[in-house]
């Protein structure tokens, strides 16, 4: 990247504004999980944990689900160059030192 | 006693991230530590993985593990608000945190307030927003000092008076050397050692010591046993319960969604977001960080294993009260063998130096950026920058030592409960700020100024009487104490709700109202120095401002190149 970086609106493909879609309003389902008296309850239980604990185990993997679909879905923004897997490359990041 | 295979276990794995702490100085690193970008941030080219573990290890701090099981242990179900608060927070922070990643980027911010500051033009404004990050984030560094001193007790270094302190003194130096050198750096390298740690403890504790105890069924029981007894201090009602009551489930709610909005406008959160390489980086790790809260919510339980084992908190020599932080401590040590014990220790106690190295960051980057180049020294070069802030973050860390040292733990733990009420008035100028400057730039101080000192009143009004406080007992308010001006619109209610929550309310409800007003005045909003496209700026874009750029007309600062 040189030193000067143009800067201000620029035409073309960027966006600008608000982007919405409607994808981003399973954001909100993990909220639900804010409504205790659905789950303030003892039965039924797992492995002897009563309901009130282990339904809350669950709702991390809803959570993690909803942004997972969140993020899959709206990938259309400015795609990013080079490889960004999760593979163990990524710990040295290029060329390190 | 001191048991000294477990200390040695200890001492071991404290030297190896010791050495870590120095050479991180030289791990990735790009161009000179003279630059905020790069001490401070890291050279902001953190990838996937070492921004899951650097943000794992900055919000998951060793005060978490052991407050949050200390919590379950003495008062039942309310404690594992936990859960829910990290479920709900990635959620709704995924599209502000990505928005105020590209922003930053593009204008080289390096703390929430730069931005206040940019996007109205109002150094008061920005002044307000670091002030309330640096006074919401001390005790948090002091509270890493207590987790880790639960540690060292727990060991048998129980020594009173100064002497007790003097191991976490040793500590902290150390610490604060390495910070001083490496920056964000070397709490990035360690994280991987801690958060690894942390992850097989809690595992292999979650399997065995059920197994070992009869079952999960059966520390329920002890448990629900444990938690009806009548308690000395509340006037023979249970101690608490497994299951939420009517009165604390409002409480319940709220504390998780007020701690949910509020963790990542604590500087040192967005510490770690802004030092990650680009959006994609940040959108990943919004799906693959719960997995600590998965972890938080298992080792939360182990307060109630605690309850099953007969484990009782150890007394601290300093104050001569027992300290229920002590209890998972306790629990691994009557627990555990020797050396996996102190590999446990090991685990929490480096997990107090992660977060307490960027939170010290955090606060030296605030310090430097929103009031000694404000307003001390306005034409400070990027290096003058970095140097003041590596001394500020001496400053800092050894201000949450000297809290310890001088003043009763407990004073840090109250104070880190305002710390959220606090941190969260700062959400209107924050994170609404970065969708829309609908609220007006004065509102959003009146709604600050009003919130707080709502905020504040409401807090003096809650006693404590576990530790027979008038004043300041905590953060959940009974509906039937909520007055406006004398009216009391809950009166005989016993509900609880969550003060910062009540308190962010009343911030808002003054901010859009006084917006109302002054925009029929006319009065100016300040200039907008951002613009619409930039909030959604990734990696590659060339609106980027360089990496470590040196300030217009400063000749001679290194530009990195970015790829």
């Amino acid at each position: 990247m040189s030193e000067t970086t143009p800067r201000g609106p620029r035409g073309g493909g960027e966006r600008t504004g608000l982007r919405f879609s409607a994808w981003n309003l399973l954001l909100i389902v993990p909220l639900l999980m804010l409504v205790t008296p659905w789950f303030n309850k003892t039965d039924p239980t797992l492995l002897g944990m009563p309901f009130f604990y282990w339904i809350q185990f669950v709702w991390v993997f809803v959570g993690v689900v909803c942004v997972a679909i969140v993020f899959h879905m709206t990938r259309d923004e400015p795609v990013t160059r080079g490889a960004d897997e999760l593979g163990v490359d990524d710990l040295d990041e290029r060329d390190a030192r | 006693m001191i048991d000294w295979l477990e200390l040695v276990a200890f001492l071991v794995l404290f030297l190896v991230v010791t050495v870590m702490g120095f050479v991180a100085a030289r791990w990735q690193r790009g161009g000179d530590l003279a630059h905020l970008d790069e001490w401070g941030l890291g050279g902001r080219k953190f990838g996937s993985w070492i921004t899951w573990f650097l943000v794992g290890g900055d919000l998951y701090t060793a005060y978490t593990f052991v407050a949050v099981p200390a919590l379950l242990f003495s008062s039942g179900a309310l404690g594992f608000y936990a859960l829910p608060y990290t479920v709900v927070l990635y959620p709704l922070v995924f599209l502000p945190v990505l928005r105020l990643w590209s922003v930053s980027r593009v204008h080289g911010y390096v703390t929430p307030a730069d931005f206040v500051r940019g996007r109205y033009g109002s150094s008061l404004l920005a002044l307000i927003v670091a002030v309330t990050g640096i006074v919401a984030t001390m005790p948090y560094i002091a509270l890493q000092l207590v987790g880790l001193e639960a540690v060292l007790r727990t060991m048998g270094i129980n020594a009173s008076g100064f002497l007790g302190h003097l191991p976490l003194l040793i500590a902290f130096v150390i610490l604060a050397l390495y910070t001083y050198q490496s920056g964000l750096r070397a709490p990035a390298l360690i994280a991987f050692v801690k958060d690894i740690l942390i992850y097989v403890v809690i595992l292999v504790a979650v399997f065995y010591l059920p197994a070992k105890l009869g079952g999960w069924s059966a520390i329920f029981s002890a448990a629900e046993q444990k938690m009806a007894q009548p308690s000395a201090t509340s006037g023979g009602k249970p101690q608490g319960s497994i299951l939420l009551t009517a009165n604390n489930q409002l409480q319940y709610i709220t504390l998780a969604l007020g701690s949910a909005l509020a963790l990542f406008l604590y500087p040192h959160s967005l510490t770690g977001v802004l030092a990650s390489r680009g959006r994609k980086v940040l959108k990943r790790n919004m799906v693959a960080l719960p997995a600590y809260s998965f972890l938080l919510g298992l080792l939360a339980l182990l307060g109630y294993v605690a309850i099953a084992a007969g484990v009782t908190p150890i007394t601290n020599n300093a104050t001569g009260r027992p300290d229920t932080n002590t209890i998972i401590p306790a629990l691994f040590d009557s627990q555990f063998g020797s050396l996996f014990a102190g590999i446990a220790f090991a685990a929490i106690g480096i997990g107090a130096l992660v977060p307490a190295a960027i939170m010290s960051i955090a606060a030296a980057n605030l310090w430097t950026r929103n009031i000694y180049k404000e307003y001390l020294h306005k034409g400070a070069t990027p290096g003058q920058e970095a140097r003041q802030a590596k001394l500020a973050s001496l400053v800092v860390k050894f201000g949450a030592v000297a809290f310890i040292l001088f003043v009763d733990p407990q004073f840090s733990i109250d104070l880190q409960l305002i710390g959220g009420v606090i941190i969260l008035q700062t959400l209107p100028s924050v994170a609404i700020a970065l969708y829309t400057r609908r609220l007006h730039r004065w509102a959003l101080v009146a709604g600050w100024v009003v919130g707080m000192g709502y905020g504040m009143y409401l807090l003096y009004l809650i006693p404590n009487p576990a530790n027979g406080k008038a004043h300041f007992g905590g953060s959940a308010l009974t509906l039937d104490k909520l007055t406006v001006f004398g009216w009391h619109p809950f009166a005989g209610s016993a509900v609880q709700i969550y003060v910062g929550f009540v308190a962010l309310v009343v911030n808002l409800l003054v901010a859009v109202i006084v917006s109302a007003v002054l925009r029929a005045g006319k009065v100016s909003n300040g200039a907008d120095q951002t613009d619409p496209a930039d909030y959604h700026a990734d990696e590659d874009s060339p609106r980027l401002k360089p990496v470590a750029d040196a300030v217009a007309g400063v000749p001679g600062a290194k530009v990195v190149p970015s790829d």
